[in-house]
This record gives structure tokens, sequence and C-alpha cells, in this order.
């Protein structure tokens, strides 16, 4: 009574001897590598163009510089991840960056306890551990509005925007510590060591990024903790229900993130050996450009440490190479703004796969998401 | 649009007869790189009948439904509409010749409302721009026709799973197409509200509507169906028209072999009470006077397997989620092994061995960005961290064994949480929650979209489980699955427990229990 049209016998194998299907042997794509390492070929052809374009692009001495300065954005932009893969953002690390900047010109001009009568100068180590714990302080007030409170991540941290910065312009009246170098009879020396010294003939503060970026990867890769920002930013709900603690894991990115904008801060002060309060301006948005660029989602859940490193470096050397060849700022603004929306618009197609994409790069994407650094 | 929907109201329609066949797949094939999902399959819909697809998670019967709804394109093959080779480049395609689909996973916008959701893209025009009056009319017709009083202005966030699954399907219904896919349709239904269906669905058949059904409750199925069609790995392996067929004939052809889910475990002794309810109550969450489940009091030894019968609505999930420690209880005490853990988080619960297994999997049971693997040791990242670091190798021990325990067929743990089938990804969430090894399970309406060999499986599971002293909770809208599984039996109605019976009770008591015949 039963009409079998296809040849396939129905009793001649078990159950489940086939249920699961045999792995993947792998297979090689060149359109999808070049999707997935956009940022590391779009890095190479910069490279490659203003090394054609200008003699002195393409030395060490100049990559050194322009790392010192991706340094900067680059350690934002670390920060930046954390929070953009948990589903957020993080408007106020620029004002924070400044706001740390000047607290260390601040602490460096000696703190007067009138009670006492004296004038403390607290040492290097302790301005930086000060000013870092001032980061955090700024990171957690973010995060317990957004994770305790509720406030959407993107208004909350446009509050603390506005309110670090206002702490900034307050605390120096508006202008800038200039002297930074301390003192050697009161013991507060070494600041320009962030900024200006070398190690290996490396400069400081690329170490201290590229050290950032390293615990960050292990944190992401390794750690549960990494496993449960992937999974907050996924969602949420089923990251609570499967016993991720949400909330906490909410403030803490927040929390690295000011951490992250107060080293920045600190690097940033010590390389120009001043502190102003406007230090840092819009810089969060070159951070999101950075962390975009790399290959995350905004919507969460996706992106790694090494794509917005990738990001940071394809912004850092674009800006410095349009200034070493000379392209006027409006361009090079223009020219930002474009890498920036061609970047996007490539994270859709390899998040959204739908038609043009041919079977086989469909089921490529499925394999790799979030993925390790 | 809407003049689209018009042109094949019933004139249309009224040019062939009952029985002719109006859509086939001709030797369609669809591959997703390595993985066959479909191999070259012959199918036809015929026209004012059902034409029911079964077949085990993985089969390829959703793929099928996709692809005949212009959801995706075949890789190779091609579709035949009234004797016409057509090629489908979208959905809106497919629905202007006539063809629409009810998905699997729900397709609704959670943050508009019902009347919203229904016209989404097919807004009626009025001279004021959107005729806001007449979609709110249209919609509470349709909310009648499925006997579900849902206020069209409702939030379909605020609805329950089997409300929005109603809302789907009355979207589709209200495109008044000739072909009509439903891809379990009725997953999270009760059973009147399945009832309604069906007459629903009778009274499209009479209008000419030609009917694809996909289900995993088999008998539900063959009441309504007219011919039946068995996938397996993505080719078609039987066909036959109703009259010919039994259960026995559909599970052999499903699955290889005849299967029985079994029957409550015995020959061990029962351990201490293991979780128990202490006259707990849940205030509902849009009026918070009212309570959802009411001074309920439950107590689940070691080694015991309860099910909690009920219908849609009578509190079970409410209930399990403040178990878990999503929801908070308004008022009483939760023990479990003795302790009040009423205060304890979700993570400090699972970290005591009580777990919950998510109604809903789209929401609440899996991560979509991450891999199949990291979904499935999600909860169980302790197990594999030694200090701070998690170890990639224990970690794959914890998947593989996993996948191996609830038959996830899946390309391995790389692969994407979209890339599995309904019921494979339903699986995960099972399997997540039993990686854990807990000593409580509680398991809200897990068999939602698995197959019977599935579900036997997972009924061993817990068999195995319990024998060794784990205590189950197990809440169902299937009878069936009570008698095979459960020691005892509560029948939950408005928040209380109106029954409990043994596992010797028959279907018509429980039934009688739930208030099942006076539900409206
Ligand atoms: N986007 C995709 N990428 C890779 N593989 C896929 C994709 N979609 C489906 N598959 C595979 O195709 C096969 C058939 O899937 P399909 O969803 O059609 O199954 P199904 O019969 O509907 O099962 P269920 O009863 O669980 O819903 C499965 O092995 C699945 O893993
Ligand atoms: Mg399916």
């Amino acid at each position: 009574m039963s009409d079998v049209r296809q040849s396939a016998s129905p009793a001649s194998s078990s159950p489940s001897s086939d249920r699961v299907a045999p792995r993947r042997t792998g297979g090689f794509d060149l359109g999808h590598i070049l999707l997935e390492g956009r940022a590391f070929f779009a890095l190479i052809a910069i490279i490659v163009i203003f090394a054609m374009l200008s003699p002195v692009y393409f030395s060490t001495a100049n990559f050194l510089t322009m790392s010192s300065h991706v340094a900067i954005f680059g350690l934002l932009s670390i920060g930046m991840l954390l929070v953009i893969l948990t589903g957020g953002i993080d408007l106020s690390v620029g004002s924070t960056m400044g706001l740390a900047g000047v607290m260390a010109g601040f602490l460096m001009q000696g703190v007067s306890v009138d009670a006492f009568g004296v004038t403390l100068y607290p040492p290097v180590w302790a301005v930086v551990v000060l000013t870092c714990v001032l980061g955090a302080f700024v990171g957690m007030i973010n995060g317990v509005l957004v994770s305790i409170f509720r406030v959407p991540a993107f208004v909350a941290t446009l509050g603390t925007l506005y309110v670090a910065r206002g702490a900034a312009l307050l605390m120096t009246d508006g202008l800038t510590y200039n002297n930074l170098s301390g003192n050697p009879e009161l013991g507060n020396t070494g600041f320009d060591w962030l900024g200006f010294n070398r190690l290996f003939n490396v400069p400081v503060g690329v170490l201290i990024f590229a050290a950032v970026a390293i615990v960050c990867m292990f944190a992401l890769n390794r750690t549960p903790f990494g496993r449960w920002v992937y999974a907050t930013g996924g969602n949420a709900r089923a990251a609570e229900l499967s016993g991720v603690p949400v909330k906490r894991v909410q403030i803490w990115v927040y929390v690295l993130s000011g951490v992250c904008a107060a080293i920045a801060g600190l690097v940033l002060s010590s390389q120009l050996t001043s502190a102003g309060p406007t230090a840092g301006t819009t810089y969060e948005l070159t951070a999101i450009a950075g962390v975009v660029i790399g290959g995350a989602a905004l919507t969460g859940g996706r992106g790694n440490v090494r794509g917005t490193l990738l990001g940071a470096f394809v912004i850092g050397f674009l800006s410095d190479g349009l200034v070493i060849i000379g392209v006027s700022s409006y361009w090079q603004t223009v020219f930002m703004g474009a890498v920036i929306v061609l970047a996007v618009l490539l994270n859709s197609i390899q998040y959204k796969p739908r038609k043009k994409r041919t079977a086989s790069t469909e089921n490529q994407k499925a394999s790799s998401p979030s993925g390790p650094a | 649009m809407s003049s689209a929907n018009s042109v094949m109201d019933r004139s249309t329609i009224s040019g062939s007869k009952t029985g002719d066949v109006v859509l086939s797949a001709r030797n369609v094939a669809k591959s997703f790189g390595s993985v066959h999902a479909l191999k070259s399959v012959n199918f036809d819909i015929r026209r004012g009948q059902v034409t029911t697809l079964f077949g085990e998670n993985g089969a390829g019967k959703s793929t099928l439904m996709k692809i005949l709804s212009g959801v995706m394109q075949p890789s190779a093959g091609e579709i035949v509409l009234d004797g016409e080779s057509v090629r489908f480049s979208s959905t809106v395609d497919a629905q202007r010749h006539g063809i629409s689909i009810i998905h699997q996973e729900l397709s609704l916008a959670p943050n508009m409302n019902v009347r919203d959701n229904i016209f989404m893209g097919r807004e009626l025009g009025g001279p004021g721009g959107v005729d806001y009056a007449g979609e709110a009319r249209e919609t509470e017709r349709l909310m009648a026709e499925l006997d579900e009083p849902i206020d069209p202005m409702t939030l379909v966030e605020d609805l329950r799973l089997g409300q929005q699954q109603i809302v789907e399907i009355a979207r589709a219904l209200s495109v008044n197409s000739r072909i009509l896919i439903m891809d379990e349709p009725t997953s999270a239904l009760s059973a009147s509200e399945v009832e309604v269906l069906f007459r629903v669905i009778e009274d499209l058949k009479s209008r000419g509507v030609s009917i694809v059904y996909i289900s995993h409750h088999l008998e539900e199925a063959l009441t309504i169906t007219d011919h039946a069609v068995v996938l397996r790995d993505g080719a078609m392996t039987a066909w036959a028209e109703r009259r010919e067929i039994d259960l026995e004939w559909i599970v052999r052809h499903m699955v290889g072999e005849n299967f029985d889910l079994g029957s409550p475990p015995t020959g061990y002794e029962m351990g201490e009470v293991a979780l128990s309810f202490d006259n707990i109550s849940v205030a509902d969450v849009a009026v918070p006077e009212r309570s959802v489940v009411d001074r309920l009091s439950l107590a689940v030894r070691a080694g015991e397997i309860v099910c909690i019968y009920g219908l849609m609505g009578a509190g079970r999930t409410e209930l399990l989620e403040c178990a878990a420690g999503r929801v908070p209880a308004s008022d009483g005490r939760i023990m479990l092994e003795g302790e009040d853990i009423s205060g304890l988080s979700i993570a400090e619960r699972i970290e005591r061995g009580l777990v919950l297994v998510p109604e809903d999997r789209q929401r609440d049971g899996l991560v979509q960005t991450m891999a199949v693997g990291e979904n499935l040791s999600l909860a169980s990242i302790g197990a594999f961290t030694r200090g701070f670091l998690t170890s990639r190798a224990r970690e794959q021990n914890v998947i593989e064994d996993s996948i191996r325990n609830v038959h996830i067929k899946t390309d391995g743990g790389a692969a994407g949480i979209g890339s599995l089938s309904g019921g494979n990804q339903q699986k995960v969430v099972i399997g997540k929650m039993l990686a854990t090894r807990p000593r409580v399970v509680i398991l809200d309406e897990p068999s939602r979209g698995i197959d019977i060999g599935a579900k036997a499986e997972v009924f061993r599971l817990l068999a195995e489980g319990a024998s060794k002293g784990l205590a189950v909770i197990y809440s169902t809208s299937e009878v069936g699955e009570c008698l095979s599984v459960a020691h005892r039996i509560v029948v939950m109605s408005r928040g209380r427990i109106s029954a409990e019976f043994g596992a010797d009770v028959s279907r018509e008591e429980i039934m009688a229990a739930s208030g099942e015949s006076v539900a409206g």
C-alpha cells in the first residue's frame, strides 16, 4: 500500500546512524576569504598605495610614529569593542579620556589638603592608578545606568559624554595643564615615560596598546567572561536563562571601556606633555569606526579583537597617510567617512546572506560566527 | 498589494476541480555547501485538499516549503504552477501567485501590535493614509474565526507563544491565497486551539484552497490530511492517500522502524523531596493584582517524573519560570532540597542543579550569533574552566556528548545555529540544559517541533536520569506525552492544581480535569 517512488529504501539504515552528519572537510572560497579578511586587505592596500605616493611613508620610523597615533584610539576601540559585543555602545569614551588627562594633570600639579595646610605630590604610579580608577568609575556609572536602570546605552553614555566633558572643563576652568614633567625634588617625575620612551625601540604607548589587546583577546576567547560577553550581545534573555550574569557582564564591559579610555588619556597627555580639557573630542566616533571596520556588528554578539586592531590601524594609517601626502584636511574627512560606510556595507553583506550569494558562501558564513580572534 | 489579493479570489480557483495538481516540485534539489538538504524531490499539491509532509528533524521539510513559497531558490529542478514552470524571486512574488506560508519559526515583529503585524507590508489604503479602522475590523473578524479573543491593539510581545502562533496563522489567512503552506502551525497550540484551526482548514478546503501541512503531532495530522508524503534525508520515500495508511505506516517510513514512546521508568526507590513549591503565587505582568499562579503547592521527589498538563494560559510557564528565577514569586516559597531558594539568581540556581528548558527557543533558548557548540556549552562553562581559563578540549567533549545524547543533526559544533532545522534547534536547547548535569530539570513544552524518534530519545534520557535520582518536571499540552513518561500527572487550570493522577490514568480523565471540554 505504500508507494515508494524514490530509490532510497527507508528500512536499510538504523534511525540514528546517519543523523549526525560528518564534519565538513573545509572548503576554499576566494570571495569568502576576501570578505572575511577585508580589513586586512584594506590595510595592505593602504600601505602599498601610500608607499608608492610618498617615499617617507614606508619606513620603520614612520610606522612607529603612526602606531603611536593608532595606540590612542586603538585603546578606545578595544574598550568599545567589549561594549559593542554586548549590544551596547559607549559614547562617553572621548570625554572620559579628556577627563582622565585632566585628572592626571591635576594630580601632577599637587593636591593641596587645606585641613593640614600641605600640598601632596603623588608619585606617578599613584597618578596612573587614580586616573584608571576615575575611568572605571565613569564606566561604572554607564554600566549601572544601562544594566540596572535600563536606560538605553546610547542615551546613558551620551549623558556621561557631556557630564565628563563638563567636569574636565570645570576642573581646569577651561585651561590646559602644561607642565606634566613633575619635579625631581617632589619625587613625581617620569610621567612622560608613557608617551616618549621606548622599550626595544617601540614606543611605550604602542606596547601598552598591544598588552591591552592581548589581554582582551585572551579574555574574550579563553575565559567564561568572554563567552558571557558574546552571549549577552547575541541574546540576553537566553544568556540569562543559561546562567550568564548578564547585568554584571554589562557593568563590567563599561567599566573596562572606561579604564581603556583612562589609559588612552594618560598616554595622550604624556605624548603631548600637556592635558587639556577638550582632548579626545569626537574620539568616541573614531573608536566606533575602528570597531565597525573590524567587522563587529553594532547589534552585538559578533566581532573580535583581531578585527578591531585591523580597523584601528586602517583608520590610523589612512589618516596619517593622507596627511603625509598632503591631502587637504577636508578631503581627509571625506575619505574617512567613505571608508566607514564601505565597511558597514560589507558587514551587512557578511551577516545577512540573502540572494546574490552562492549557497556555498552562505554555508561558510554559517560556520564562522563570532569566532576566535 | 491588496488588489493583487483579490485577483485570485474564487473566480480564479474554480477553473480546476478538487484533486487536480495545482503546484508541484519537479526534481527539486537544494544544497547548502556540502549539506544536501533536498535531493531531487517530486512533490504535488492538490486543489482543495490537505497534503501532509512527514519526516524526521532535518529531513528537508521546511527547506522544500521555503522553495515552494519563494523564500529560497532551488539548486536544481523546477516548480510547476497550473502546468507552467514558474520561478518565484521572493515571497512577495509567490504571494502574487497565490501562495503563502506560515513559517515554523514565528516571523512577527514583537514591538508592533497584532493589527499592524497582520497587515505588515500590505496595509489597506484609506482616504487619510492607512485605513486603521478597517484593518482593525478585519483583524477582529480573523480572530473571531480562529476563536481567539485577542485585541487587535495588543503588542505581539505581550502575547504568549500560542497566541503569537495564532496571529501568524491569521496573517496567512488574511492574504486569501489559494495555496497555504503551514509549517508546524500547531506546535504551541493547545488541543482546543488545534480543533479550531482544523475547522478553519476544513472551511478553506471547501473553498478550494490547497493546503500543505507539516507537523510532528502525527495523530493530529492524520485527522486532517488527505495525502501523506514522507521525506527522509532529503528524498521522498513514500506517498499515499489517507485511507491507505495509519500511524504505524508513517513512523515506519519516517524512521525506518516502529517507535514506542515507552512508559515511565520503574524498578527503583524514589528519594527525598527535591523541589517543592510552597503556596506559590505569581502576579500577572500586565495586571499585578491578578495572580497567574495562585497559591500553588507541589513537591517533586528525586527520581520522580511529574508532568504538568494544562491548557495554554493555565499558568504553567509562569510557574516554571518562577522556579528557575526568571520571574519573582509574589508570595510563597520554593525549596530546593530543603533550602529556600527564593532569593537566588538564575545562575545560582543552575549551580545548585536546578535548570529550566524554556518554552520559546528563539527568544529564550538560543543565542543566534553563536555556533551550535557554543550554545550547547553555554550553561556549563564552569565544567570546563580551570582558574580563569576555559579548556578547548574539555569543552569539545561537552559539545560532542550533547550532540550525541540528544541526536542533533548538524555539520559539527562549529555550524551556525541558523543552519539547523527547527527540531534540531530545539534539541540544542534541551541538550544545553542537560549538559549541566542537573539534579532537578524543568522542561517547558520541550517536544515543540522534535520528531518522534528524538522525543523517544529525550524521554529515555529523562527516564535514565530519573533512575539515578534526577527530579523531572515536564510541562506539556499533549496528553500522550504525559502518559508515556510521567509517574504523576498534575493538571493545572487557572493558576491552580485542579487534579492529580497516577500513571494509570486515562486520557479522558486528564482532559476533563483541565477544563478542556468547556474551554472557550
Ligand atoms: N541555511 C542553511 N545552511 C546550512 N544547512 C541548512 C540550512 N538550512 C537548512 N539546512 C540543513 O538542511 C537540512 C534540512 O533542514 P529543514 O529545516 O528543511 O528540516 P525539517 O525537515 O524542516 O526539520 P524539522 O522537523 O526539524 O523542522 C538540515 O540538515 C539542515 O541542517
Ligand atoms: Mg522545519
